[in-house]
């Protein structure tokens, strides 16, 4: 036991730590450096789903019924792996037009339906308190348990202004009122808060893990010790199998509450408040989408240990198990153990109050008491006066009301049910919201009667199924409304209803209440027409994604003043928020000032979705209409406005396509114009190269012929000598005409190809003969390696390859010292092919102008030192040997000598040589 | 094209989880058997919770970056 004021010291000590966590993140965020804009700390705050339910009453629901505590977790695992899909979707639909609750959200989505916003807000207050009971009945309990000296029974509740746990709701709604109103944001984002909330996320995970860690390791010798006395208890070992005992395993409700905890961890209001007003950034999705499951995964795995350690430890019966987490530690002497688990419980239990609170009191206030005020002379459009004052007072009293009816569920309805119980009854009215919110997003067709006509069939078959049992239960409805049904009529029983048996009772008002709403949300829609508004908003709803800023259809038509739009903001956000604004959207528009704004569509939208964050969006619409003279949309209008758009973005983008293309033709055009002039450049080179080639012998011609034609006495030796000059020069000549012809006859595919299979080795030896004569007089020596015996034939024209090989071995000669020059030839016989080799002692050709040395009348080194020759011999032997399918190359150094080698495949495919023959003719 | 293909990854793995967690796979670890100490069903579906959190997390950070 230990001492109420320790207890007492210690939780008020606690929340003040909180309130100094939540000031540190205020204050940084309004610095300008967010200490929550981080994906951790997004799935820690996340984690708010882990209420004093996950704390206390997971441990009660799995000593009760083994791991039946699991599907409520198992829920969000699966929802969160669609939270990039949906999730991301919602975050950015309710950035988009600033939307800051459920209820705004569906009342947004369908026309800005104030009606539909106000019947949402009820079913969340109605829905949602239970659940806030079950957090001062863990609390007030725990502490009883803290209190009270072991075995002795607990004290009596006292009476209304006895009661302890009406000061623990006073206390948590003035907390909450410290946090969550002080000041007025029109995007509804409380930094301060979700930094609290991830701190208390931390401190009940620790905590848990603690006891957990404690019961397992401390009051057991670990998990086996643990599992092996469970599983040696015949009452205990049921609960670790599918089957409990005899009983069949409910797989309907099974499946019921995995898609009940699906729904509610995106639709519970304090997990919207966390997952989508107060995102940061949406990219945080990406990990916080798995970094929650996780931080689940881990507050879960002491529970059935801790569970079965309590059973074994007190016996079945005599300790409720719902606090086994509190009790295991004091029974063991372990009371700063104990305390420290209360204070995460009650971590889980504020940040839960903390967050719901704030969540329903925007509802509250924007949803439900605005439209009214707003309706009345005092606050009406004609009024004036700053009114952000009176929007805070009344979420101020909003989170009041709300925690005493919590504290009033709690008195009623509170005592007759586990922890867990109470908290499916609030799961169950937050599912309802599913299939307005989905259909919403996804289904354009879905229109607000819908919507209004699925909301309250389910929420009434959830009142009459799920919240009337629960009173009956408590005692405090006749009990013959279940046993008998309404008015004595066995078909209307709430927990059989029209005679459906079979589910358990929470399973049974699921199915009812869900297929009830979806069918009628579906088949109203299906059957009704929308209005222009509703079907504006669906556009806008479900293609977000599809639409950026500048191509945004406008969906208003009339006339507005700057100045009553100017005073309308300055009302319910205040003046230096509305200067802030307003030169905000001048600087967007390129403009000086403020009051050259014009006042046109875009700025009527821009005011209405800065009020919506501040009062609802039903609040807003009603508020503009009000300062503005509007014309009427008809769904005509909207279609027409939609296609202007649409028109608009395809403009743009068929704009942009053109310019890219245009981008992309331009560099081509370029790299063409490179390329033609570098051809161009080339067939002026070779145009000089050829003229001067000719000109050489020509000359040397003339000028002979010249001196025999003047000079009459020339004797004939004389004669003799000059003529065999001129023919060898003649000669020369017609070689270059020839070649010149030859190369370009074989770059436009009319050179004449004779194939016949030919052996290479006797090529290249009869070239070797041929030329060895030429060697010898210079003095070189020329030998050929890599002889073989027998060499299988190739498909090819011998005159041509003959013609390479002359080339190499000439080429070779010219380039090798004189005299000691040595040429070697080497043949290399492989499946694929022959390769052949020319190797020289000469210079060597620098790597930069190998590859030149292909190309027409480029000859390596430099100009003076150029040998003799045409220039177009290698190019011509590289275009034959590629005739045939092969490749030549050069590998050399510089004063290492250069190999010419070339390649010759055995085209062994039938298919292929076709196609070599084909190509040549 | 390679975000619809993340979009569709996550819904087969959301597909998968749910089959893995319902009827009639569940029934696969109804065993009188233990790994480690810890009876096969708890553990089974442990280890299918952490299996999907490592999926998860393995598409949400490395899948086409």
């Amino acid at each position: 036991m230990i001492s109420s004021s320790l207890v007492i010291a210690v939780s008020f000590l606690y929340l003040l730590v909180l309130f100094a966590v939540a000031w540190f993140g205020d204050k940084r965020a309004a610095e300008g450096r967010s200490i929550i804009a981080s994906p951790w700390v997004y799935a820690l705050s996340m984690a708010v789903y882990c209420t004093a339910w996950t704390y206390f009453g997971s441990v009660g629901r799995a000593a009760n019924t083994g791991l039946w505590f699991l599907p409520i977790y198992l829920g969000p695992m699966l929802a969160m792996i669609l939270a990039w899909i949906v999730l991301r979707k919602m975050i950015r639909i309710a950035k988009t037009y600033r939307i800051t609750s459920i209820a705004d959200f569906i009342a947004s989505r369908y026309g800005k339906s104030r009606s539909l916003a106000s019947l949402v807000t009820l079913i969340t207050i109605v829905g949602i308190l239970p659940y806030i009971a079950l957090q001062l009945k863990a609390i007030s309990s725990g502490y009883a348990m803290l209190t009270t000296p072991l075995g002795e029974p607990r004290q009596e509740i006292g009476l209304w202004l006895g009661d302890s746990t009406l000061y623990i709701a006073l206390a948590l709604a003035g907390f909450t009122i410290i946090f969550g109103t002080r000041h007025l944001d029109s995007t509804e984002r409380h930094e301060g808060m979700v930094a609290a909330i991830a701190f208390e996320s931390i401190v009940k995970l620790v905590a848990f893990l603690a006891v957990g860690l404690f019961v397992v390791y401390g009051v057991f010798n670990g998990m086996g010790d643990l599992f092996a006395q469970a599983l040696a208890n015949d009452q205990l070992k049921p609960l670790l199998m599918l089957g409990q005992g005899t009983q069949e395993f409910a797989y309907p409700q099974w499946f019921a509450l995995i898609i009940l905890a699906m729904l509610s961890v995106i639709f519970l209001p304090r997990q919207f408040q966390v997952m989508v007003v107060e995102n940061v950034d949406e990219r945080h999705l990406k990990r916080a989408s798995w970094v929650f499951p996780l931080y689940l995964l881990l507050i879960n795995i002491f529970v059935l240990p801790i569970a079965l350690g309590g059973l074994l430890f007190f016996g079945q019966g005599a300790a409720d198990p719902d606090y086994f987490v509190l009790s295991l530690p004091l029974a063991h002497g372990y009371e700063w153990l104990a305390l420290f688990v209360f204070v995460g419980g009650l971590s889980a239990a504020t940040g839960m109050v903390i967050v719901e609170a704030i969540a329903v009191s925007t509802m509250v206030c924007n949803d439900l008491v605005m439209p009214f005020l707003l309706r009345t002379e005092r606050f009406g459009s004609r009024a004036s006066g700053d009114l952000t004052g009176l929007l805070l007072m009344i979420r101020r009293v909003a989170i009041l009301g709300i925690l005493l009816l919590g504290y009033l569920y709690f008195r009623v309805a509170g005592e007759a049910y586990a922890l867990v119980s109470i908290g499916l009854i609030s799961f169950a009215a937050v599912a309802q919201f599913a299939p307005a919110m989905l259909g919403g997003m996804y289904w354009k067709v879905g229109n607000r009667q819908g919507a209004l006509a699925g909301l309250l069939l389910g929420f009434a078959l959830w009142i009459y199924t799920l919240l009337l049992p629960s009173l009956v239960k408590s005692g405090w409805l006749d009990a013959g409304l279940v046993t008998d049904g309404l008015l004595g009529l066995a078909w209307l029983k709430p927990e059989q209803l029209f005679g459906l048996q079979g589910l358990d009772n929470l399973t049974h008002a699921l199915f009812w209440s869900l297929f009830a709403n979806i069918s009628a949300y579906v088949l109203v829609s299906l059957w009704t027409r929308p209005e222009a508004r509703e079907a504006s908003q669906a556009l806008l709803f479900v293609d977000v994604f599809e639409r950026t800023a500048s191509t945004h259809p406008v969906f208003w038509q009339g006339r507005a003043k700057l100045s009553d739009l100017r005073n309308l903001t300055e009302r319910f956000l205040g003046v230096d928020k509305a200067e802030r604004l307003f030169t905000e959207y001048a600087r967007r528009l390129g403009l000086a000032q403020t009051k050259d704004i014009p006042a046109n569509a875009q700025l009527v939208q821009y005011v209405e979705t800065q009020l919506a964050g501040a009062i609802g969006t039903g609040s807003a619409r009603m508020m503009v209409a009000s300062v503005v003279e509007e014309e009427q949309l008809d769904l005509d209008d909207v279609m027409r406005i939609l296609e202007e758009a649409s028109q608009l973005r395809a403009y743009s983008k068929a704009l942009e396509e053109k310019s890219l293309s245009l981008e992309k033709a331009t560099s081509e055009l370029r790299a063409a114009n490179e390329q033609l002039k570098s051809l161009d450049k080339l067939k002026d080179d070779f145009m000089s190269s050829v003229t001067h080639e000719l000109r050489t012998p020509l000359t040397s011609i003339r000028a002979f012929t010249e001196m025999m034609l003047d000079d009459d006495e020339m004797d004939l030796e004389q004669r003799r000598q000059f003529l065999e000059i001129v023919v060898g020069e003649a000669e020369r000549l017609g070689r270059l005409v020839n070649q010149v012809l030859d190369m370009a006859k074989i770059e436009a595919g009319h050179a004449e190809w004779h194939n016949s299979d030919v052996d290479i080795q006797s090529v290249v030896k009869q070239a070797i003969n041929s030329i060895s004569g030429m060697y010898l007089e210079n003095g070189l020596s020329l030998n050929l390696h890599g002889e073989h015996e027998e060499i299988a034939p190739i498909r090819a024209d011998p005159d041509r390859l003959m013609q390479v090989m002359l080339n190499l071995l000439s080429n070779a000669a010219k380039f090798v010292p004189h005299p000691g020059g040595i040429v070697d030839v080497y043949i290399t016989d492989t499946t694929e092919g022959v390769t052949v080799g020319v190797q020289d002692n000469g210079k060597g050709i620098a790597s930069n102008e190998q590859e030149q040395v292909f190309e027409k009348f480029r000859q390596a080194g430099e100009f003076s030192d150029r040998p003799q020759g045409t220039g177009l011999g290698l190019p011509i032997s590289r275009q034959i040997v590629e005739h045939f399918g092969g490749r030549m190359w050069l590998e050399s150094e510089l004063g290492a000598g250069a190999r010419f080698s070339f390649f010759l495949p055995r085209l062994k495919d039938a298919q292929q040589l076709e196609r070599t023959e084909e190509e040549s003719a | 094209m390679l975000r619809g293909m993340t979009s569709a990854r996550l819904v087969a793995l959301f597909l998968l989880g749910g089959a893995l967690l319902n009827f009639p796979l569940l029934a696969l670890w109804d065993k009188d058997l233990t790994i480690f100490g810890v009876p096969l069903f708890p553990a089974a579906l442990f280890i299918i919770w952490a299996g999907l959190i490592a999926s998860l997390a393995w598409l949400m950070e490395y899948d086409e970056h």
